[in-house]
């Protein structure tokens, strides 16, 4: 028992000094852990800041040169140094749009069989085979949709599509002209194929996520699979929804070899999505190895900016439409 | 009770152990660079480095991997396209720049660099027409200008089928297919058409990429290829080496001379024995439209650049020494991959020019002219 006390006083006095010590170190690591973290975010915004401000002072000559004029003339002239983007941002926008349209409908579609209605033994191997999809990278499917995919569409689809719509006033222009095979539709249909994984699995991800207890008690009121889908999953998830169209939306704007492959890359703006066109991505990997002179050169990295403010915007359209849905839900 | 034994007592010796450790760590970390250096140090002795054009690239690189099995130097060339090679160059972090577009007198003055031309090849239209064999219609310069201006549409239009009076052409459009990205390609091929066309001269003009009226962009020489080979009725124009491999139907050329030539080696090299080399400085002839029966009207040269007066005169040499053996002993690795060396005359020029410009910090010349 002595024994033990004088043990236990050595100890006490001992103690004090080494807890403050340890709760010191403890202290510091979680210094050192937050100002890890900090520096981590930190770190995004100074790449982020440091790449606008590169672009900008890229592209300052370009914009000097031309000013506003640069967005909206269609010249693209190396040879007299005349340029304009309208060209490439109007087939980036036509590309991306005629790919959302197919792939955001299509995705959901998906997503809504492998959660709702799909037998289990099947779910599995889609939802595989979707990501698979994800993983292709982008030079293949531009070899794909050179050599195979454009082929085909010349062959079929397209004389088709101008045969049909023909007649029909509008329609007639959006599918005139003769059937090259590679072109803006052509470029559209592939990035469809490439931006399809990420809204799919995503949407997939966060139907999954709907409590069942909100769905059992829709379908035990009678509610219908549509109605279910429609009034009570897609209201639960619209958040994770867009979010995933706008990922897709980001891939579609930026995606460069697929595009290039089949676009056709000429620097025009025509109605016919038959027709060629380019997009900015296209246009700079195209043209910047062999851009002799400082006005071209600034010139392609002035596109860069233009798409970097381009997916901008529309982040910004993105969040606007997230909070008025939120407030409307409020 | 508490428990006697304190479970962090034991860091003390742990941080001893750690400091030990990374002593050693930066002890090896140490001599692990002081050997990279080293070895650096050594390689770059014998590591010429190059940068530029793309056209040459696969010619470059078999000579280099020919060189480094005979001498154990080699050469380290990055295709990034001629604008790549002279910036590079400009900035002094290669031995030697390529382009496919010759500098000016006056850059080549102001700059303090050195041109001379290294290998050829031939540029050939090709054309995709049912029934309509490789070699079988002629075009001439100013019909081919229309054609890429969008003056001709059909392909039995007068003035193709003028030139082919024996030959039943189609009444099929013309689809007309060029490069999108830059290319010394194009800058030869808009060379030669504004020789022939003053419309082309005013209207588009010559550069590695152009503001084309007509057609399709396709990616490099391949993608040209590839979209001729899948769209009927299609014009393209290809380097003579993706012709032959993708079997694609050329078309023969009326050339300076008013004969009709068939794009061959032959035809190449006449070009270039027939341009008159010291008519621009720096051998910067491009060898679009040159005289000759034989001449084939769309000939392009590829060029090298290098320091009159290089910092690092060793390095230098032993590329003037690469560039000899490749002159001399690199003729049959050209023709294996359907390049065009360039002709004897030429490459004597071309030497005693390397011997009496290209000189060391003391004033010595680097290369010294053997035979």
């Amino acid at each position: 028992m002595v024994d033990m006390t004088a043990e236990g006083a050595a100890y006490s006095v001992a103690e004090p000094p080494s807890r403050m010590k340890i709760l010191n170190r403890l202290r510091l690591t979680d210094t050192a852990f937050y100002w890890l973290t900090r520096l981590a975010a930190i770190g995004v915004l100074i790449i982020l800041g440091g790449a606008i401000v590169a672009l900008i002072d890229g592209s300052m000559l370009a914009l000097r040169e031309f000013g506003f004029s640069f967005l909206y003339t269609a010249h693209w002239n190396p040879v007299t140094e005349k340029f304009g983007a309208i060209a490439p941002i109007y087939g980036t926008l036509v590309t991306s749009l005629i790919a959302m349209l197919i792939a955001v409908p299509i995705g959901l579609m998906i997503a809504v069989f492998l959660t709702e209605l799909c037998p289990a033994s099947l779910r599995r191997p889609i939802g595989i085979a979707i990501e698979l999809l994800a993983g292709i990278p982008s030079i293949i499917y531009g070899i794909w949709g050179l050599f195979v995919f454009a082929p085909f569409l010349q062959r079929t689809v397209q004389p088709f599509l101008i045969d049909v719509f023909g007649p029909i006033p509008v329609l007639s222009t959006i599918f005139a002209g003769p059937p090259y095979g590679i072109g803006m539709l052509t470029a559209g249909l592939i990035l469809a194929i490439m931006v399809l994984p990420f809204i799919t699995s995503i949407s997939r991800d966060v139907f999954e996520s709907v409590p069942p207890v909100l769905k059992e008690a829709a379908y035990g009121v009678g509610c219908t699979t549509w109605e279910v889908v429609r009034y009570v999953v897609l209201p639960y998830t619209r958040v994770g929804v867009i979010g995933g169209v706008m990922l897709g939306l980001g891939r579609a704007l930026g995606e460069t070899m697929a595009v290039t492959f089949v676009i056709g890359n000429a620097h025009r703006i025509s109605a016919s999505t038959l027709a060629p066109g380019t997009t900015i991505s296209a246009t700079i990997a195209n043209e910047f190895t062999e851009a002799v002179g400082d006005l071209y050169s600034s010139s392609l990295v002035a596109l860069g900016l233009i798409l970097f403010v381009i997916t901008f915007i529309v982040l910004a359209i993105a969040r606007y439409m997230l909070m008025r849905l939120e407030r409307k839900a409020a | 009770m508490p428990r006697k034994e304190w479970p962090f007592g034991r860091k003390v010796d742990c941080s001893i152990h750690r400091k030990a450790l990374s002593m050693k760590l930066s002890t090896l970390a140490l001599t692990a660079a002081v050997a990279l250096t080293g070895a650096a140090s050594s390689a770059l002795a014998a590591e010429i480095s190059g940068a530029g054009a793309t056209f040459p690239y696969p010619i470059y690189a078999k000579w280099a991997d020919a060189y480094k099995k005979e001498t154990g130097i080699g050469l380290n060339y990055q295709s990034i396209g001629s604008g790549g090679g002279i910036k590079q160059i400009k900035a002094r972090t290669v031995t030697f720049g390529a382009s496919d577009a010759p500098l000016t007198g006056k850059d080549l003055d102001e700059t303090g660099l050195v041109q001379f031309p290294m290998v050829m090849g031939g540029i050939v239209p090709v054309v995709n027409l049912e029934g309509i064999k490789p070699g079988q219609i002629v075009l001439d310069g100013p019909t081919l200008a229309k054609i890429y201006l969008g003056d001709i549409t059909k392909w039995d239009d007068a003035a193709i089928q003028k030139l082919n009076a024996n030959v039943k052409l189609p009444s099929t459009a013309i689809a007309i297919v060029h490069r999108s990205d830059g290319s010394g390609t194009t800058y030869n091929f808009a060379y030669y058409l504004a020789d022939v066309s003053a419309d082309w001269k005013s209207k588009v003009g010559v550069n590695t990429s152009l503001q084309w009226p007509v057609g399709i962009g396709a990616k490099g020489n391949e993608g040209v290829a590839n979209n001729v080979a899948n769209t009927k009725g299609a014009i393209g124009y290809v380097e003579y080496a993706y012709a032959l491999q993708n079997k694609l139907t050329h078309t023969r050329m009326i050339n300076k001379a008013g004969k009709a030539v068939e794009p061959t080696s032959e035809a190449f090299q006449a070009a270039a024995a027939n341009a008159n080399w010291k008519s621009k400085p720096g051998y910067g002839v491009i060898l679009a439209n040159q005289p000759g029966d034989a001449s084939w009207p769309m000939t392009a040269a590829t060029w090298i650049l290098l320091y009159k007066q290089p910092q690092d005169a060793a390095v230098t040499g032993e590329a003037l020494r690469f560039f000899a053996w490749s002159f001399d002993k690199g003729d049959k690795f050209a023709d294996e991959l359907h390049y065009v060396p360039m002709p004897d005359n030429v490459v004597k020029d071309i030497k005693a020019t390397w011997a009496s410009e290209i000189k060391d910090k003391s004033g010595k010349a680097v290369y010294q002219v053997t035979n």
